[in-house]
């Protein structure tokens, strides 16, 4: 029965994924005609290559990556400083903050594009990396910290506790210990991050006017013409737009799951 | 080596139970001191307050006769062995020596040598190269051990290093500690809730009681003349008897208590009428649970080196006056009392 109900799971999960693999590949005129079912005899890479060659579809993913990493290595380090400080560090209204902090982010994000909008625009960013690095920064940190600072609870205080007799300041406990002891947390938050830059479509949509800083779901979305919607290229842009995605999270999955505090105490 | 004091010390935890609080203690250079008590007596914490991993609320910490009470940890020079050992699970046996003297910045000679005499002295020299998580309990325990002996520490706090051992190896290590203390001269303060390892250990032993002290004596000072009723019944295993006067039919004034060793007591001719209870077998002497045939039959415990009696049987218990400790109502040791 579990069986099966995991079977489902996956095929409910999978099923748009193979379906968009599939449909990237055909030309336009069979992707709704059933034939994805029916083999894949007329696949070609057409899409793709329309994608790059003729839609430039290199500056977009260039764009996400910029502006996902540098949203990334800013907001990562302050995150978890302020995370530090709110699991270990005796403050008064520690509580309140967290609670604040998990408020702000649930923020609907539209409320807030019109006047991020003007403070930009005044400010010169509108349709600049910082433009939307800035935005994303603040937008990714709340939740950055509210998982960090569990992280860090979750650590054992006799290993902190322990490098301070041993002479460390609180800095270096944090970068010699902490750290790597939280890199599995650090991982996994980072990753949300960087997805969260890398999916965000609508502070990209209204910050940026022209391809020069537009992101990739924002190109994949203007692939439409007035007449019709390239769904071929739209699926083949989505399909390239999953594969950084997949590719981290493989490659941080072990650290992510390998339990690095074992030994540490008694086991 | 250094001393160690506590004036008057006090945490309190706001909203929370006592913590401690009337703590004057002193720690002679090259002292070992235990620090003994029940779960949630305070002795962690006092031993936290000493480190400087907490702050007291009152009072005053010193090293040396130097008031330490707002230096930081990092700066006081002292080690700490922890109960969990708190290894950094990330470094092996050798960084995890090394440690508090790369912090320090030693040349690495220095910390080679060092940590080269604290693995010889600790037989981990064929570990270094290992992660703590590939280490047996034992060995945890060494490296632990170890990381505060490179240190050259003024003084050692250890917090009941030896509870997650099992049985023989806790005594093994216990000779091992003794041994290093007694070779470097080391000043310690021992943690631990079992009073037999604060009487082996122990120049002298602190006995605390909920946040308080109770007595600070020599081992033998504390089992021969204890100062109330609660260090009378936490020293010495089988706990001491500790029964109203008059149950015993014994003259003192009418509302004290006496207590009575399991040891000095003895199964004879005359004496007061009691009923065997269980017995528990030790090999080299069998302990006797009886009950007095007195108001409330109350339990009194006696141990035997020859035969046993039969459970159920009747029997008659005296003792060695002279080895009867009497204490007032209030439970504090009367000074007519041996």
């Amino acid at each position: 029965m579990s069986r099966l109900l995991a079977a489902l799971l996956i095929a409910l999960l999978l099923g748009p994924i193979v379906w968009m693999l599939a449909a990237s590949v055909l030309p336009e005129n069979e992707i709704f005609s059933g034939a994805p079912v029916h083999g894949l005899t007329s696949a070609s890479l057409d899409h793709y290559r329309a994608l790059f060659d003729e839609r430039g579809f290199l500056l977009p993913i260039r764009n996400s990556l910029i502006v996902a990493g540098l949203t990334t290595l800013i907001a990562l380090p302050c995150a978890t400083l302020c995370a530090y400080a709110l699991a270990r560090l005796p403050m008064r209204g520690k509580g309140l903050f967290l609670a604040l902090l998990l408020a702000v982010s649930m923020f609907p994000q539209i409320s807030v594009v019109a006047p991020l909008f003007l403070v930009l625009r005044a400010s010169g960013l509108i349709d600049t990396y910082p433009g939307l690095v800035l935005p994303y920064v603040t937008f990714t940190m709340p939740l950055a910290v509210w998982l960090l600072t569990g992280f860090f609870r979750q650590l054992p205080r006799d290993l902190e506790d322990a490098a301070m007799i041993d002479g460390a300041s609180r800095l270096r406990v944090i970068r010699d210990v902490v750290l790597p002891l939280a890199a599995p947390g650090l991982a996994s938050t980072a990753i949300l991050m960087f997805l969260y830059c890398w999916n965000e479509f609508l502070f990209a949509l209204s910050f940026t006017f022209g391809p020069d800083h537009q992101t990739v779901p924002v190109a994949i979305a203007l692939f439409r013409g007035r007449y019709q919607i390239a769904w071929g290229e739209v699926l083949a842009g989505a399909a390239v737009a999953t594969l950084p995605v997949v590719i981290v999270v493989l490659a941080f999955q072990r650290r992510i799951v390998a339990g690095l505090t074992s030994g540490a105490i008694k086991g | 080596m250094s001393t160690i004091a506590a004036e008057a010390v006090e945490r309190i935890y706001p909203g929370r139970h006592v913590g401690i609080a009337g703590i004057d203690l002193d720690v002679a250079d090259g002292e070992l001191l235990v620090l003994v008590g029940p779960s949630g007596c305070g002795k962690s914490t006092l031993l936290r307050l000493i480190a400087g991993l907490d702050s007291p609320t009152a009072g005053r910490i010193l090293i040396d006769g130097a008031d330490v009470t707002a230096v930081p940890p990092q700066q006081r020079d002292l080690a700490m062995v922890f109960q969990s050992y708190a290894l950094y699970p990330h470094m092996t046996v050798y960084d995890n020596l090394a440690y508090s003297l790369r912090v320090r910045r030693s040349d690495r000679a220095t910390i080679d040598a060092r940590v080269a005499a604290a693995a010889e002295a600790l037989d981990l020299e064929p570990l270094l190269d290992r992660r703590p998580a590939q280490l047996s309990g034992g060995q945890r325990q060494r490296v632990a051990l170890g990381r505060a002996l490179v240190r050259e520490p003024k003084a050692f706090l250890l917090d009941e290093p030896l509870s997650n051992l099992d049985p023989s190896l806790r005594t093994q290590a216990r000779a091992e500690i003794l041994r290093l203390q007694r070779k470097l001269g080391a000043t310690m303060i021992y943690v631990t809730h079992d009073q037999e390892e604060a009487l082996t250990l122990g120049h002298r032993v602190a006995v605390m009681r909920e946040g308080r002290l109770e007595q600070v004596a020599t081992p033998t000072e504390l089992y021969d003349r204890p100062a109330n009723t609660f260090v009378a019944g936490f020293i010495g295993s089988p706990a001491m008897n500790l029964l109203p006067a008059v149950s015993l039919g014994i003259g003192a004034p009418p509302d004290s208590i006496v207590g009575i060793r399991p040891h000095d007591a003895l199964l004879s001719g005359n004496g007061v009428r009691a009923t065997v209870d269980v017995l528990e077998p030790r090999g080299h002497d069998t302990v006797v649970h009886l009950r007095l045939e007195a108001a409330g039959s109350p339990e009194f415990v006696i141990t035997v080196r020859e035969s046993a009696p039969t459970p159920g049987s009747t029997v008659n218990v005296s003792w060695k006056s002279d080895r009867l400790h009497s204490f007032d109502a209030q439970g504090r040791r009367r000074s007519a009392s041996p």
